[in-house]
């Protein structure tokens, strides 16, 4: 009794604590976004000396808000749903046989993990600029070199989540239906998938938020018409005047779509990692 | 039998994907990076143009440049499509161009820039010939054309737009002081400060002291009226030479020591904050670029309410010592090697260096005309403007034109910030302190790969 | 082709049976060994063509003097051989030395980031996981965090960290008296605590979610039995708990070691192509040697560098720690 109290008061605490360090800068970016431009250039203040949804409005024709949100859009659908595909094909190969050279297989995609992205930067440049030329893919510049390499950057973390929750699952599932006449990938897609959804969902907003978020490679990548919330944001945010309430609007705007779908989400993703990346 | 026929289908086609991605890679490796033999970008006589931000936002660069090029097809009926890009991706689109291959046919570049670009070898040479298709290298204001490139090597660029630095100053605050008249040596400019300070709120100048640019070109200018210089003849850095220590612990210790800029003032990098403050009435002086007119007409303060004076000096001028106000500050043009249409490029080039558009262009952005014939236009040869032009004609000398400009800019701009840093959150900084600091810089400027 | 197809079972059979319970269903196997091939072919080729050929590109331009002579014509480049990486080593030379110093700072960083994530995430996913009525809210919340485009977060604490007109300056001087003079976050050394503050704010959500998955997995059974046998809720959590979060641990740990060592866009976001001294990680300062400095050989020798470490930390703590049983890796 007297050690429950003591844990009550403890996590009464511990919660408000955690409560307060992640609202403080959430309520930051939230009474910035609807102050008058004078208040975000002088001392802080903690409520706006008026409110004003004029932030909102103004964003879209200060920077070109739309196009940015449109071509981060397509690319991460893009490479999420190609992503999660070839992640579930080589999961469930790495899961289900044995083949030679699959440790090999392994190791290597998770060790990619590693590199550190300046280091193969200006040679994946140069490497799609003659890819275009040889082949006639346009990859700089373009919605498929962001999508090619966004997808390639979200498939380590993906198939070693997506092994670790198929491992979880009995094989005797997809051999019930093998042995009825079902092909080994319709057993994949019919069997497997349906139930694997919580881990599918999991991998499938890891590799979205990877690329929604992504700076480096989209900054060399993109050029003006192909700009990515991300590059356009943070150039924005360095450039001489900047109006910060509508950039925190901007913030705003920006984080919704990802955040919510996050949140909604979220039961899948705990479930999904519990299976998958717990175990695994 | 129907398994074989379903993988048979489907590894058919991953069989087709394995041939597509051998030959490509196949064919990467034998083109490894070679990147010349650009794609020709436009048929037809269309000419493409990045060009720089030079107004105060993007969309005005577009209207006035629109009105240009318009101008432009009338004249010569060659079409131009251009592009504005802001100056945090200006420097990385060449880069990815250069790399590539691919890019437009003329493009605006910081003079500062231009050695480094030269040596890339990517840009037009403008020999002999190509100068006289362009109008001729007389035509051009002396000092800004010798910003164009390595002395002794054909210029691959040519001056488009002329800028430099000159000193602001607040008429009501300083004749409120008692001060008669802008101050013209560095002795006057310190005493008529700490007049103008009162903090927190008033200071006798402001300054940018995270901004790289600036500080690298105050310790550039600075240094010279010391007597130092960032180069030896021989192109051994000597940032830490006697000269330019005292020349960087005079500028910062207008912080540090003299306390005559706000403490604030270490963390300005932006281009704007420095003008702004100055247009509130918070500082009542800066040296700064004739480009903060745009902050300070944005920012609500009325061409009467300041003037502009020349920059001060080291009076006496210590031996060595040279007036040197300004680097040549500016904007340059060039063309890339493998432009599809270079000849379009050279009229587009003409065109923008000619007497009308260099006075329609510098007038709607606020810079100088690079062009003899402009700067003795009326527009510009009174007034405000004859100032700053006087000094980028008389008191100014390029940047060091070599090309490692940009690791330069960036270890003495830093160099610069750290000591700003220190001077805000300490105080003063001494000449040791200073000398420490530069010498880091010096050395990874002499070892630089 | 028949032939050789109906011999292939055999041998992947014998070849098979090196492991005990080996998958049996060879009923309808006409081409069995071909599929997993082809399954992972694609995740394969994605691979060779976005990070391993460019890797190898990388590596091999690390013994080349790339600079803005030669980016046009990499094949023009001269071959240094190792010079590029003993400047980078030579601690007594200014690359060296500045590498050198960029590597202590980011072990610094790392450290204090991973182990701030995580003891912040173990007690934040301790607190929610017990069932109590406004759970779901607090989980929610608590994940935003994360949740947000890195490069919001970073922007939103690039804008509260300004000296003068920042929320932090203000709570701490104005509001709570912590402090008498506002002090510069984001320049002098003030600022290595700013990138610090920035990805822990980010990263803990992370640890959180990772070990509140964790925490579903242990059986309540175990603490309903060990209450009654008397033990404290401490006892519980250092014999209970965190044995049985061991492999969630270990894998967070060292993915997270992984991916803040390597951090780019928070530094890069804060302070740009010029980053303070004191806040000069490593993933910045190679970027600056390659972009700005335009030495192409010189960053690609630090990136190889800093892989190589990387490789090995992670091989000795795999190694040591046993994480995962990986014979399955």
């Amino acid at each position: 009794m007297h050690e429950k109290r003591a844990f009550n008061a403890l996590r009464i605490i511990g919660l408000i604590f955690f409560t307060l360090i992640t609202l403080f800068p959430l309520y930051t970016i939230v009474t910035s976004s609807i102050k008058p431009l004078a208040d975000v250039r002088s001392t802080f203040r903690w409520t706006p000396s008026r409110i004003t949804l004029a932030p909102y409005t103004d964003i879209w024709s200060t920077i070109p808000l739309a196009r940015y949100f449109l071509n981060s859009l397509i690319i991460s659908l893009g490479a999420t749903v190609i992503s999660v595909f070839i992640a579930i094909l080589a999961a469930y190969a790495i899961s289900r046989y044995r083949f030679f050279g699959r440790g090999a297989f392994s190791l290597t995609v998770l060790s990619t993990q590693m590199f550190p992205g300046i280091l193969f930067l200006l040679p994946l440049f140069v490497i799609y600029v003659n890819l275009e030329r040889v082949v006639g893919i346009q990859l700089y510049g373009s919605y498929a070199g962001l999508i090619i390499t966004y997808l390639t950057f979200a498939l380590p973390f993906s198939i070693w989540m997506l092994v670790g929750y198929f491992n979880s699952i009995p094989k005797e599932m997809e051999e019930a239906a093998m042995v009825d006449g079902t092909t080994a990938l319709g057993a994949l897609f019919r069997v497997l998938v349906p139930v694997s959804m919580p881990g599918i969902v999991a991998v499938g907003i890891f590799a979205f938020m990877t690329a929604w978020g992504e700076v480096l490679f989209a900054s060399v990548l993109t050029d003006d018409a192909t700009r990515t919330l991300a590059v356009g944001l943070r150039n924005y945010a360095t450039q001489s005047n900047v109006y910060w309430n509508q950039l925190m609007a901007a913030a705003i705007v920006v984080s919704i779509p990802v955040v919510a779908g996050f949140l909604a989400l979220q039961r899948y993703l705990v479930q999904g990692i519990a299976a998958g990346g717990v175990k695994g | 039998m129907y398994n074989r026929g379903a993988s048979a289908g489907r590894s058919l086609s991953r069989r087709d994907f394995l041939r597509l991605g051998g030959i490509g890679i196949a064919g990467v490796t034998l083109f490894g990076g070679v990147a010349c033999g650009g794609r020709s970008q436009e048929g037809g006589n269309t000419v493409t143009y990045w060009a720089s931000n030079q107004g105060a936002t993007i969309d005005q660069d577009k209207q006035v440049l629109g009105k240009a090029v318009e101008e432009f097809k009338k004249q010569s009926g060659i079409s131009v499509n251009f592009k504005v890009i802001p100056w945090s991706d200006l420097y990385n689109n060449i880069l990815t161009a250069t790399t590539s291959g691919e890019g437009p046919d003329v493009l605006n570049i910081g003079n500062t820039w231009s050695a480094s670009l030269q040596a890339t070898g990517a840009f037009l040479p403008f020999d002999g010939d190509k100068l006289g298709m362009i109008g001729g290298q007389e035509k051009f204001v002396g000092t800004s054309f010798a910003a164009s490139g390595a002395p002794g090597k054909t210029p691959t660029s040519v001056p488009l737009y002329g800028l430099s630095y000159g000193l602001f100053y607040n008429k009501k605050m300083l004749q409120d002081a008692g001060i008669s008249g802008p101050p013209e040596t560095w002795d006057d400019f310190v005493t008529a400060a700490k007049e103008l300070t009162s903090p927190p709120n008033r200071w006798g100048m402001a300054l940018e002291g995270a901004s790289i640019t600036e500080n690298s070109h105050w310790a550039f200018f600075l240094g010279k009226q010391h007597g130092g210089s960032l180069f030896a003849e021989g192109g051994k850095p000597t940032f830490d030479s006697p000269e330019m220590v005292s020349a960087v612990t005079q500028y910062v210790n207008f912080l540090g020591l003299d306390k005559i800029a706000s403490p604030a003032c270490a963390e300005y990098s932006d281009g704007v904050s420095g003008p702004t403050d100055f247009a509130n009435g918070k500082a009542a002086m800066i040296v700064y670029q004739n480009n903060a007119e745009r902050v300070l007409k944005t920012s609500g303060m009325s061409e009467d309410e300041y003037g502009v004076a020349k920059v001060p000096l080291v009076n006496p001028l210590p031996p060595g010592g040279e007036p040197i106000m300004s680097h040549v500050a500016g904007i340059n043009i060039s063309i890339f090697n493998n432009a599809a249409n270079q000849d379009g490029a050279l009229e587009f080039v003409k065109f923008l260096t000619s007497g009308g558009q260099q006075i329609k262009l510098n007038e709607s952005f606020g810079s100088l005309p690079v062009t003899k014939e402009a700067r003795e236009t009326p527009q510009f040869s009174g007034g405000k403007l004859a100032v700053f032009n006087e000094i980028l004609a008389n008191n100014a000398e390029p940047m060091p034109l070599i090309v490692k400009e940009a690791q330069m800019e960036t270890l003495i701009g830093d160099a610069v910030k750290q000591l700003f840093a220190k001077a805000a959150t300490g105080g003063s900084v001494s000449e040791s302190e200073v000398k420490a600091q530069l010498s880091e810089a010096n050395q990874k400027m002499a070892s630089g790969g | 082709m028949e032939e050789t197809k109906d011999r292939r079972p055999e041998v992947e059979v014998r070849r098979g049976g090196r492991r005990s319970g080996e998958r049996v269903s060879s009923k309808r196997r006409v081409r069995p060994q071909t599929l997993p091939y082809l399954l992972v072919l694609p995740a394969l080729l994605f691979e060779l063509l976005v990070h391993l050929f460019p890797m190898l590109v990388g590596v091999g331009v690390s013994f080349l003097e790339l600079t803005q002579f030669y980016v046009r014509n990499w094949s023009a480049a001269p071959f240094v051989g190792l010079r590029n990486y003993l400047d980078g080593l030579d601690p007594s030379g200014p690359i060296g030395s500045a590498l050198a110093q960029s590597f202590l700072i980011t072990v610094a960083y790392t450290v204090l980031v991973v182990g701030g994530s995580w003891v912040l995430g173990i007690c934040a996913a301790l607190l929610v996981n017990s069932e109590f009525r406004a759970r779901r809210w607090f989980r929610t919340l608590f994940l935003i965090p994360y949740a947000l485009p890195v490069y919001v977060a970073v922007i939103a604490w690039s804008f509260m960290l300004q000296r003068n007109t920042g929320a932090i300056n203000t709570l701490l001087v104005d509001n709570l008296h912590l402090l008498h003079e506002r002090p510069f976050w984001l320049i002098g050394n003030n600022a290595f605590w700013s990138v610090v503050m920035t990805s822990l704010w980010r990263s803990w959500p992370f640890a959180f979610l990772m070990v509140l998955a964790g925490l579903q997995t242990i059986p309540t059974e175990l603490y309903e039995a060990a209450s009654i046998d008397g033990a404290s809720r401490w006892r519980q959590f250092r014999t209970i708990t965190l044995p049985l979060l061991r492999p969630v641990n270990l894998v967070l740990l060292l993915v997270l070691f992984l991916w803040t060592f390597n951090e780019f866009n928070a530094p890069y976001v804060l302070f740009g192509q010029a980053p303070p001294g004191a806040a000069d990680l490593l993933s910045l300062h190679i970027y600056v040697n390659s972009f700005v400095d335009w030495n192409f050989g010189l960053g690609a020798s630090m990136s190889v560098l800093l892989l190589l470490f990387l490789l090995v930390v992670s091989v000795i703590y795999i190694r040591v720690l046993r994480v995962g049983g990986e014979e399955n890796a």
